[in-house]
């Protein structure tokens, strides 16, 4: 009877309910939604690369190094030569080298130009190995494997051929469209940036590019795909390489040696140091959304404790009825702190559904704009005890509309 | 005794200085129907919230059914309240969202009775003996007719079986044909079960159907206390 009471006390004042209802949803949907975005990119990031001791690049900011060469995000600032890999790839301190090479993409989808390696030794997540849905890793200069997700969006399957454009935005005027390439295999999916990766080989990068120069083909070139294939060609630079070492005592003295290697400005950086460089910088941005999104749900609340308050005048009589029949002025307290417990559970319900819709809805768009794979599962046990947080925190801000309630039941009306 | 009051005192602490009632004694038997009467303002409200323990007077004893209200606890008032007081106002006794079950159920939630199928058995019967259709029964108190309104109200005040029922001036809203028949249903009820009645008025003419008739100003002798 208390809670139907309660309830149907709400169901009366539905017009103004109804708008702190909508308040609230809103202000734990920007709550929540903030949360879970946060959550999921730091998960998102850290979880993209594993098992690799050091990046390799041209000399930049970690950061950078750290954002193209695994997130595929931003531009890098040079080039590193072949021999330079070579040379640290055959040293005796390097387990394997994956050699990375940007600069390409298909439909707004980056291509990576690697080796086997590639294959064999990059993993994500807990040590995870990359495995393929369905054909296997490139043999052939102009073969190609896709990730997961480049291969639905695209609804591309093996044996379709596809070219690639020069430069990574989505739409190119400088296009390799006479050389296309083979799917041969497709990636099952990691939810890491992998997924809307194309690999290709190294020599697949060089055999694109053979004619090329200062970025355009050069005019009048005749060399055919089938020449470029049996070229045997050699690739003369990369962008970036993966190193696992043989020892991890040995990481920081390879990282000293690589930076300070002479014939070419390099450097190596830890990925776990780079991605907790990248949080710190991040944190200042995460704690102002976060920050903001509180305010917005303090002033929600702040909202549904003056619509409460604003109400115990006009229930005066109620009030006074309910003390006459034997409720306790406490009675009232309860009445309206279950009252503002009740809508704000609603607007968690409320909050919560949208947010699901929302991220439903904003998934691919996330993916494809952002390469943030957030999971329309945001029921973790973070989120459900801010959920739980959201309605104590209502339970308190509704203790002067309800200490009101009870000291308006303890004075009697003459 | 059903009522027994001995040198109540009573003044509300916004005005400190100016007493409202001084009782030096007055009682009332058990079973006894009593028609108290006095112009507006002068304190016939402030007893009957005495009476029902709302109030605690500033000096002097108030017994209802042998029992010292002024001797309880709050809660023990509330407690006492519900399990033995049935209270009716002019207006406003229902709660308007609630429909007319609801508002009588409620009344049963503070008192020691159990929320059972006997409970709502009963309630189902009052309401058909009170001439209250089925279909309005599950309708807001807000959309009852007024005289729907009272005699849903008498259910609610006779619920919990009280053996004091204290009535501020509940006819003062009906027409004057509701308020005859709402006497005749009132006064059948408390003779029926027995019922200790307090009823306050200012309205004479209701007067006839008491055993008993008292003015205000006999009970309150505020010129002994100045």
């Amino acid at each position: 009877m208390f809670a139907k009471l309660a309830l149907q006390s709400l169901l009366d004042r539905k017009g103004s309910v109804v708008l702190s209802l909508m308040a609230m949803t809103v202000s734990i949907f920007v709550l929540l939604g903030v949360e879970h975005i946060r959550h999921q990119t730091k998960e998102s990031f850290s979880k993209t690369v594993s098992g690799v001791d050091l990046i390799v690049g041209a000399r930049t900011g970690s950061l950078n190094l750290l954002l193209y060469s695994v997130f595929r995000v931003g531009s890098p600032t040079n080039n590193i030569s072949w021999e330079t890999y070579e040379t640290i790839a055959s040293s005796g301190a390097v387990k394997w080298a994956i050699p990375i090479s940007l600069g390409d993409s298909h439909k707004g989808f980056r291509v990576l130009g690697t080796t086997d390696n590639y294959f064999q030794y990059y993993s994500y997540g807990s040590q995870q190995r990359l495995s393929f849905s369905s054909g296997g890793a490139f043999h052939q200069v102009f073969d190609v494997v896709l990730g997961a997700e480049v291969a639905k969006k695209l609804g591309y399957q093996l044996g379709d051929k596809l070219t690639l454009a020069h430069g990574i935005a989505a739409t190119s005027f400088s296009r390799h469209d006479d050389r296309p390439f083979k799917v041969v295999g497709i990636l099952a999916s990691t939810g890491t940036p992998v997924d809307q990766t194309l690999h290709v080989s190294l020599q697949g990068i060089e055999a694109i590019h053979f004619d090329w120069q200062q970025g355009v083909k050069r005019p009048g070139s005749t060399i055919t795909q089938s020449e470029l294939e049996k070229a045997g060609l050699k690739p003369q630079s990369v962008t970036a390489f993966m190193l696992g070492l043989k020892s991890k005592m040995a990481t920081f003295r390879v990282q000293r040696t690589i930076n300070g290697y002479a014939q070419e400005p390099l450097l190596a950086i830890l990925p776990g140091v780079a991605l907790s460089e990248l949080w710190q910088m991040m944190s200042i941005l995460e704690s102002a959304l976060l920050l903001v999104s509180v305010l917005v749900f303090v002033a929600a609340c702040l909202g549904v404790s003056a619509m409460l308050l604003s109400s115990i005048r006009e229930r005066n009589h109620e009030i006074q009825l309910l003390r006459v029949i034997g409720a306790p002025p406490y009675f009232l307290f309860f009445l309206i702190e279950l009252e503002a417990l009740l809508i704000a559970l609603v607007s968690c319900i409320f909050g919560a559904g949208l947010l699901a819709a929302s991220l439903a809805f904003l998934q691919d768009y996330l993916v494809s704009h952002f390469g943030l794979h957030v999971s329309v599962n945001f029921l973790t046990e973070n989120n459900l005890t801010l959920m739980v947080a959201i309605i104590c925190a209502s339970a308190l801000v509704a203790i002067f509309p309800s200490f009101s309630g009870y000291r308006q039941a303890r004075i009697i009306k003459h | 005794m059903a009522i027994d009051l001995r040198n109540v005192r009573f003044h509300y602490p916004q005005q400190p200085h100016q007493t409202v009632l001084n009782i030096p004694s007055w009682s009332l038997p058990g079973g006894e129907q009593i028609f108290i009467h006095g112009p507006s303002g002068g304190g016939k409200s402030t007893l009957l919230n005495l009476l029902s323990g709302l109030l605690i007077p500033d000096a002097g004893q108030i017994s209802i059914l042998g029992q010292r209200l002024d001797q309880m606890t709050s809660r023990q008032r509330d407690r006492f309240r519900a399990n033995h007081i049935g209270y009716m106002f002019q207006q406003f006794n229902l709660i308007p969202y609630l429909n007319a079950f609801d508002n009588i159920l409620l009344a049963s939630q503070f008192s020691q009775r159990k929320n059972t199928r006997v409970l709502h058995d009963e309630i189902k019967k009052m309401l058909t003996n009170l001439n209250i259709s089925e279909n309005s029964w599950t309708k807001p108190a807000r959309n009852l007719s007024i005289g729907q309104q009272q005699r849903v109200a008498i259910a609610r005040a006779l619920i919990n079986k009280p053996q004091l029922l204290i009535a501020d001036e509940p006819t003062s809203s009906l027409d004057p044909i509701n308020k005859e028949a709402f006497m005749a249903l009132l006064m059948s009820i408390v003779s029926e079960n027995c019922i200790t009645l307090v009823f306050v008025s200012h309205d004479l003419s209701l007067s006839s159907d008491f055993n008993r008739i008292e003015s205000l100003s006999d009970i309150n002798r505020l010129e002994h206390s100045t």
